[in-house]
């Protein structure tokens, strides 16, 4: 007998009970990616063959569609240097006088600080390497502040760079691949930045909520920060290296204090990422585990004699039996 | 009199998903005209609210799941939070679809805004469901609307914020 023939050929399912069990099965679904997603971690083995497939393939689609946005931004400031050349002359030649005055007192400072250094015996951070890179995609929506830059790990990049613009830290790698690196910047919601406030040396943590403008939270002190004071990495945990523009500090409407970002002064179009290892990177722990014994203290009561290498033959033992469990 | 085209899945669903993730892809170029970013409307809630109208489907669902997928891995989200987002989009047009039928065109631009709001809030829910109190984002912070009108608004806090920028002194403190 064919189904058709049969009672449950003439049963039909409505069109849309079937699409609700496919939404509920895609639900479902999604959860269950969503729950075992461990993009916060920062780890970077957490970081997914999916994403850093995605990744390598996004990066050369978003370099070819930025393109024209690049070739036309560079016309205009070629036809504006042509225009505007006369005053763009006049305002270097002023920035430049003011520059040579900055450059004595840089010298003398630099001469003071190294007398400093070499009477304290001070052993400060070593240079940080860098590349370039350029931002080839951008994020939308809610839920992520990321970028995407066209630089991996070819050149050396690694989870937990910091990278900066021309004005200041915008955020830090979390995930590379070949010729890409993911970039989360500090307005995202995970993100968090160890800071401090230049004026007064104050701690506080930089936390992302999506908006432009991210929150100083758990700030210490009586007036740690006022209106416009400088924000800076503080390095502390060795995450990012210490002194790092990162912008100046504004109440909130919602009576918080937030930080206007230097680096949204302009585009992020080009980006420098820091290859910047901290103390427990650098840190040899062979040579710190390594422990030498120190030398016997004249007149005092000696070791007892080593070992000899080949231990002498046990003597056999009788077997014992296993204890009797005491009755209950 | 011509025969009636079939509703192919293809041309109802396989073209609109192509042309909203190529347009994602287009508009998520970092580009600035005079200071200003590109709009950020999320094309696939368009798609979502239109899939659902015209008629249930099951093959619908998977392809929003599909879509979701494809923008939190472009955009860098948690792998999975926008494919939900979009199911309680679609979700909720599907339950809702009997009401819409046969009002008018400004009756479902109300729906879809409703639908939206619906779809962000179950995402922002979901996104800091497990937070501690301090770490969430500041309702003021993260404005629905600015991320699927057209036009990329600004809430009053941040207009409030950038009003105090101009009044900080070049340079800062110092």
């Amino acid at each position: 007998m064919s189904l058709r023939d049969s009672p449950l050929g003439e049963l039909k399912v409505p069109l849309a009970w079937t699409a609700a069990v496919a939404v509920i099965v895609a639900g479902v679904a999604a959860t269950a990616v969503l729950m075992s997603d461990r993009r916060e971690t920062f780890q970077a083995e957490a970081y997914g063959a999916s994403r850093s497939v995605s990744d390598r393939v996004l990066t050369p689609v978003g370099e070819v569609l930025s393109a024209p946005g690049r070739w036309t931004g560079a016309g205009v400031e070629t036809i504006r240097g042509y225009f505007f050349a006369v005053s763009e002359n006049r305002r270097l030649k002023g920035e430049l006088r003011e520059m040579r005055q900055w450059r004595d007192v840089a010298i003398a400072l630099r001469d003071t600080n190294e007398r400093y250094r070499v009477l304290l015996g001070l052993k400060t951070d070593p240079p940080i390497p860098m590349v370039a890179a350029r931002i080839v995609t951008d994020s939308r929506g809610p839920y992520a502040n990321t970028r995407l830059a066209n630089a991996g790990r070819e050149k050396g990049v690694e989870s937990g760079n910091p990278v900066m613009s021309e004005h200041g830290l915008v955020g830090r790698v979390i995930g590379v691949t070949d010729g890409a690196s993911r970039v989360l910047l500090l307005t995202d919601i995970a993100s968090r930045t160890p800071v401090m406030i230049d004026r007064t040396n104050a701690r506080a943590i930089l936390t992302g909520d999506g908006g432009p403008n991210p929150k100083l939270d758990y700030l210490r002190g009586i007036d740690p920060v006022k209106q416009g004071d400088r924000i800076l990495t503080s390095g502390d945990g060795g995450v990012l290296p210490r002194g790092l523009p990162v912008g100046t500090a504004v109440k909130g409407l919602d009576g918080q204090w937030r930080v206007v970002l230097a680096s949204d002064k302009s585009a992020i179009d080009f980006v420098r990422i820091l290859l910047f290892e901290d103390f427990t990177q650098l840190v040899n722990y062979k040579d710190l585990d390594r422990t030498s014994v120190p030398p016997p203290t004249p007149g005092a009561p000696t070791l007892p004699p080593p070992v000899p290498a080949t231990p002498p033959p046990r003597a056999r033992r009788p077997r014992q039996s296993p204890a009797p469990r005491p009755r209950r | 009199m011509s025969q009636a085209r079939s509703l192919e899945p293809w041309r109802w669903l396989g073209i609109p998903m192509v042309q909203v993730l190529a347009a994602t892809i287009l508009f998520g170029v970092p580009l600035r005209i005079w200071g200003l970013r590109l709009p950020e409307p999320i094309f696939p809630l368009a798609v979502v609210f239109a899939w659902a109208v015209i008629r249930p489907s099951m093959i619908a669902p998977f392809l929003v799941l599909a879509m979701g997928f494809f923008l939190d891995l472009y955009w860098g989200g948690p792998l999975g939070l926008w494919a939900l987002c979009l199911l309680i989009a679609y979700g909720v047009v599907l339950a809702a679809r009997p009401i819409m039928a046969g009002q008018s065109r400004t009756i479902l631009w109300a729906w879809y805004a409703l639908v939206v709001a619906t779809g962000h809030a179950g995402g922002l829910s979901v996104r800091d469901a497990g937070r501690e109190e301090s770490a969430r984002p500041d309702p003021h912070a993260v404005a629905i609307p600015r991320h699927n009108h057209p036009l990329s608004l600004r809430t009053s806090a941040h207009r409030h914020v950038r009003r105090r920028r101009r009044q900080v002194p070049v340079g800062g403190a110092g």
